[in-house]
């Protein structure tokens, strides 16, 4: 099984510094992208079938297409890795810059390069203190080695990256919100249409990527989309970063085919239960992807397959709720994440989650009642993909609906017995 | 007043935009690396250096978990409270912190050693449950080690 992120890592998870990394090949995919026109970079992009790993799945080398591009395009464009790693549960985009920063850095030149954009910035978690000092360091040996700056290796391509840490919100993961934060602002989501892609950052065209799917820019470049699709056990190409967390034997991460099953996964890169508990449901990539349950186990992780399935692959990272832990008070645990980092601009969002909130803590301290169960699916309804600005309500409200219709019996029995039965 | 080295750094960030109101987050965290915490003062300062309107930051700060709009203690404890963390015990370490620092979430301890607060999934859901001390990220955490970690701050 080829791996191709997590190649480099070095035992204890220090990184390469730049000779190092272009000892193990590191920064041929740039000599090669460089060779290429940008039309060319984003074809082979398209043809690999590569999709954003951020959790939405769109594909990347369509986004890039909307770029404006040629004489008449405006300029600065710019690119943003959107490196604010804040979904629960999700600690796949730490590994990648902790221990490969150069990796991110190449692939950011590449993209920045197809759609000729003059300046990048890694949008970056302020509580990413690791990767931040790494990331700096590779800049610098970046720009030393005339890999960033002016004439990029001689190719006449010239371009800036600078690392901003966020002042830390959920928001700032959100493509726009993420581009007013930037700007120095709240970091409320905007509307779309316009897109990013042709007015974004300061007005101007804008590309914002996962810093997952910016790690294998390079590396399809440098072997074909062939190769890429060829890495995967699905429609969807490549390899994928997956994780679990919660009660299993061996809580981590692992680059695997695109494709891998949930079962595999959990059973033999988790290591399964932990001794004594039983699986009850997993979401499959972070907070806001609708649970799965026992009958899903054989499911394809991958974008299109966990869809079919009820939920999202998300950002690949799952969840495990085990059979000890009440799942009324894990969803009450998520919801309170969501209403607390709703940014407050419209009212499906901050008024249906903070009163999901509410009912299900009510549930949890023994007030709860038979019609909280169908306000709380009211809220899901009220909170619905069409009904909000951004994506934020209807991604927190897939764990709630989801919990009602696989848990359904535990929530009647908060409301039966009056308390918490797990307490 | 901004103090020169305050100053310098906020320039060397204002040098990366086209316009230096973008950087007025980096500002706050600039002053508040040096000073612990965002006073009106300070707030007052970067505004007029950024020429923004005082009210205009004020909603920009406020916004943001990690720019503190009032004083925080020489140490700031920021335990995780999603959902890894809460499955793998985050209650029990949250009591234990309280219990032990005889403060609640949000608060600050008497002698000025500790704030305690809470904070979304640090990602590093594989070691919950978890917390930050100041800029370390402390993993695996049980009542032990949480004993021991806070005896490394003073």
């Amino acid at each position: 099984m080829e791996k191709v992120l997590t190649k480099d890592l070095q035992p204890g998870g220090m990184p390469l510094d730049l000779k190092g990394y272009e000892k193990a090949g590191g920064y041929q995919g740039l000599r090669k992208a460089l060779k290429m026109t940008p039309k060319e970079v984003v074809e082979v992009i398209k043809n690999s079938g590569l999709r954003g790993r951020g959790g939405a799945g769109f594909p990347t080398g369509m986004k890039w297409s909307f770029v404006p591009t040629g004489k008449d395009a405006p300029h600065p464009k710019y690119l943003c890795a959107n490196a604010d790693e804040m979904e629960p549960g999700t600690f796949k985009d730490r590994l990648l810059m902790e221990s490969t920063p150069h990796q991110l850095i190449e692939g950011m030149i590449v993209a920045a390069y197809a759609i000729e954009a003059d300046v990048a910035y890694i949008f970056l978690r302020g509580e990413y203190i690791v990767a931040a000092e790494r990331l700096r360091k590779a800049l610098a040996e970046a720009y030393e080695n005339n890999c960033l700056g002016k004439n990029i290796l001689g190719s006449g391509y010239n371009l800036d990256m600078h690392l901003h840490l966020s002042g830390g919100r959920y928001m700032c993961g959100e493509e726009t919100g993420l581009l007013n934060a930037l700007e120095g602002k709240r970091a409320n989501p905007r509307t779309k249409p316009p897109f990013p892609q042709t007015s974004g950052l300061f007005g101007k065209p804008t590309i914002v990527q996962n810093v997952e799917t910016l790690c294998n820019i390079h590396h399809i470049v440098n072997n074909g989309p062939d190769w890429f699709k060829g890495l995967s056990k699905s429609d969807d190409g490549g390899t994928k970063i997956y994780g679990a967390s919660g009660k299993v034997k061996r809580p981590g991460l692992w680059e695997l085919p695109m494709g891998t099953t949930i079962r595999e996964i959990l059973e033999e890169h988790a290591g399964g239960m932990k001794e004594g508990l039983k699986f009850r449901g997993l979401l499959p990539g972070g907070a806001s992807t609708d649970f799965l349950v026992e009958e899903h186990l054989d499911v394809k992780m991958d974008f299109n397959e966990v869809q079919k399935a009820g939920s999202r692959m998300g950002t690949g990272t799952m969840v495990v709720l085990d059979d000890r832990t009440c799942p009324v008070g894990m969803v009450h645990n998520l919801e309170h994440f969501f209403a607390q980092e709703s940014c407050g601009w419209c009212t499906p969002c901050w008024s249906g989650l903070s009163w999901a909130e509410k009912m299900l803590k009510g549930l949890e301290e023994g007030q709860g009642q038979e019609s909280d169960l169908d306000r709380l699916a009211f809220v899901c309804r009220f909170a619905a993909p069409g009904n909000t600005f951004c994506a934020l309500a209807p991604g927190a409200v897939e764990p709630l609906q989801s919990a009602l219709k696989y848990f359904r019996e535990d929530f009647e029995r908060h409301v039966r017995e009056k308390r918490c039965p797990w307490r | 007043m901004l103090s020169p080295e305050e100053r310098h750094e906020i320039e060397a960030e204002i040098a990366h935009y086209p316009d230096k109101r973008a950087v007025c987050i980096d500002a706050m965290k600039v002053v508040q690396k040096h000073r612990g915490w965002v006073s009106d003062e300070a707030l007052g300062d970067v505004a007029e250096f950024l020429g923004m309107s005082v009210d205009e930051l004020d909603s920009v700060a406020t916004f943001y978990n990690l720019i503190f709009r009032k004083p925080v203690g020489r140490h700031v404890i920021m335990v995780c409270d999603s959902v890894s963390c809460w499955l793998m015990g985050y209650d029990r370490v949250r009591d234990h912190l309280t219990s032990r620092l005889g403060i609640q979430l949000g608060e600050t301890t008497p002698d000025g050693r500790f704030t305690l607060l809470p904070i979304v999934c640090l990602g590093t859901c594989d070691h919950a449950p978890a917390m930050m001390v100041d800029n370390e990220l402390h993993r695996d955490l049980d009542a032990e080690k949480i004993d021991s970690i806070l005896e490394q701050y003073k």
